[in-house]
């Protein structure tokens, strides 16, 4: 009961609502090709740090949220999100124990993961949308991966 | 699961696993898509979830709006008045331009053995404001600020003062999101105004290019030629400037010329969009459904000869050069397929006649 007060709920919803802002943030168009999944980097960070805080079902809601938000099938970065945020989950106690550089490689396998699945259902129902700077984008986040983690680590205490 | 498995046991006594929760996930989420790419019934529920996340765009959507307000606030006097001189002029050549349009009406009526002056294809116009949103990085979409409350729907043409802009794709209460014409899932049947060749304009995916890839080699189509709605789609009215050609690249030994055209609306420049609703019946409005289908069931028959003598008039503002009634009709039956997928409207059967109005027109 005490170990649940102490997760980091409203830290989580916050970083989230605002992965979304950022992913919804008008950008001029060459930054806007290379702009990473911040949604994806922020829920790969709380499933590792605080996995039991949102738990699945925190990424979930923000993979629908970014569904309604683009437009897309209903379910597809849900689906995708959720997934990456298992995988994170099942190896949290490893990657708690690497450094923010090794985590980056994981980072960038998950937000290639991510495209993949999402590019996989965008086949599947007809939209594929095949451009190079999908494949781009896993590896700019995994760039961007140590100082995401450094900020969003301000906002709780680890355990 | 078992794989993945060890992580959930660290909580203890919390609930299900997490690999159990992340199937039940999982199966709500393809149960979700499957039924979303169906229709029906989760239309609606988009419909409000469309409205929960519109607090959200706003958000986003206001450090740019608080910019352009305090941009707009703190302009000086010179450039306002410098505004207000290039609209008196633009005012100005648009008064003369609109100014024998009566006379020009009246005479079109005159033409073609109507008694009076048919009334504007536009029936009723809404204006709309883009919300400054990325919607999806790699599609051409926008969202602007009218919804369902404002009376949108589905398959809405959508207009700048310069062109088509594209159509309403999804709708919500208070927004609607647009598919403009440059998206590389759409189509629009475009007809070269000078010449009358028809064809259809597909979306490219880059803003400023639409590609028109089937006409053949020696149709007339040069650079510099303006493309407007052919109204073939059931969507768009006849005769709205689309895109000017910008290329026509002609290969012997292909059977059909390379065409890039790019689009006349312009997004950047003012962030003010309009929904228009075409009068029901004109010449120049969309082709309904009903027309379309009137060849293919028998009982329809006896209505054929109405839309017959009505379609005349439409080829009548484009010049009478146009190439035998026969050729755009084949050259955009290919084309079919495309914008089937693409249009949420029916798709044309294009060859078979393609009767526009329905039978009402000769009453006007």
């Amino acid at each position: 009961m005490n170990l649940a007060r102490r997760e980091p709920r409203w830290a989580v919803a916050f970083t989230v609502l605002l992965a979304l802002i950022l992913q919804a943030l008008p950008l001029p168009t060459w930054l806007e090709a290379v702009r990473p999944s911040f949604v994806g980097i922020v829920v790969i960070y709380w499933a590792i740090y605080a996995p039991h805080a949102g738990g699945i079902f925190a990424p979930w809601l923000a993979g629908l949220a970014l569904d309604v938000f683009k437009g897309e099938v209903l379910g597809q970065n849900a689906l995708a999100i959720a997934l990456v945020a298992y995988i994170a989950m099942s190896f949290h106690q490893r990657l708690r124990n690497q450094t923010l550089i090794q985590q980056s490689l994981f980072v960038f396998a998950m937000l290639t993961l991510n495209e993949a699945v999402i590019w996989g259902i965008e086949g599947w129902s007809g939209h594929a949308v095949s451009s190079a700077w999908r494949w781009i984008q896993p590896m700019i986040g995994a760039m961007l991966w140590p100082f995401v983690a450094m900020l969003v680590g301000r906002t709780h205490v680890r355990s | 699961m078992a794989v993945f498995g060890s992580g959930s046991r660290i909580g203890g006594g919390r609930g299900p696993s997490f690999g159990f929760r992340f199937f039940c996930y999982a199966v709500v989420s393809v149960v979700l898509m499957f039924y979303d790419r169906r229709g029906g019934w989760l239309d609606t529920a988009r419909y409000g979830l469309q409205a929960a996340v519109y607090p959200l765009q706003l958000a986003v959507n206001s450090p740019s709006a608080a910019w352009r307000w305090m941009q707009e606030s703190f302009t000086t006097r010179e450039t306002l008045q410098k505004e207000v001189d290039t609209l008196r002029n633009q005012l100005r050549d648009q008064q003369l331009m609109t100014l024998r349009q009566a006379a020009l009406e009246s005479e079109n009526a005159t033409l073609r053995g109507l008694t009076t002056a048919m009334p504007e294809v536009i029936e009723k116009r809404l204006i709309g404001e883009v919300i400054n949103v990325e919607v999806s990085t790699l599609r051409q979409r926008l969202l602007v600020n009218r919804g369902g409350n404002s009376g949108v729907h589905r398959a809405q043409p959508v207009i700048t003062g310069e062109g088509v802009l594209g159509q309403v794709y999804r709708i919500g209460p208070f927004s609607s999101e647009i598919i403009l014409i440059t998206d590389s899932e759409h189509a629009l049947p475009v007809q070269v105004l000078r010449s009358g060749v028809r064809s259809i304009a597909l979306g490219t995916g880059r803003a400023t290019a639409l590609e028109l890839p089937y006409v053949p080699q020696n149709y007339d189509v040069k650079v510099g030629d303006v493309l407007v709605t052919s109204g073939l789609d059931g969507v768009f009215p006849f005769g709205l400037p689309v895109a000017r050609i910008t290329r026509v690249e002609r290969d012997p030994t292909q059977p059909l010329a390379q065409i890039y055209a790019s689009p006349l609306a312009r997004i950047e420049a003012d962030r003010e969009v309009l929904f228009i609703w075409a009068r029901p019946g004109h010449p120049a409005a969309p082709a309904s459904p009903e027309a379309m289908t009137v060849e293919e069931p028998k009982p329809a028959a006896p209505v054929k000869p109405a839309p017959k003598p009505a379609r005349k008039p439409a080829p009548q503002q484009a010049p009478q050069e146009t190439p035998p009634a026969t050729t755009p009709g084949t050259e955009a039956a290919p084309t079919a397929t495309p914008g089937t997928e693409v249009t949420p409207a029916p798709a044309p059967s294009p060859d078979n006649g393609a009767a526009p109005p329905p039978a009402e027109v000769p009453s006007t």
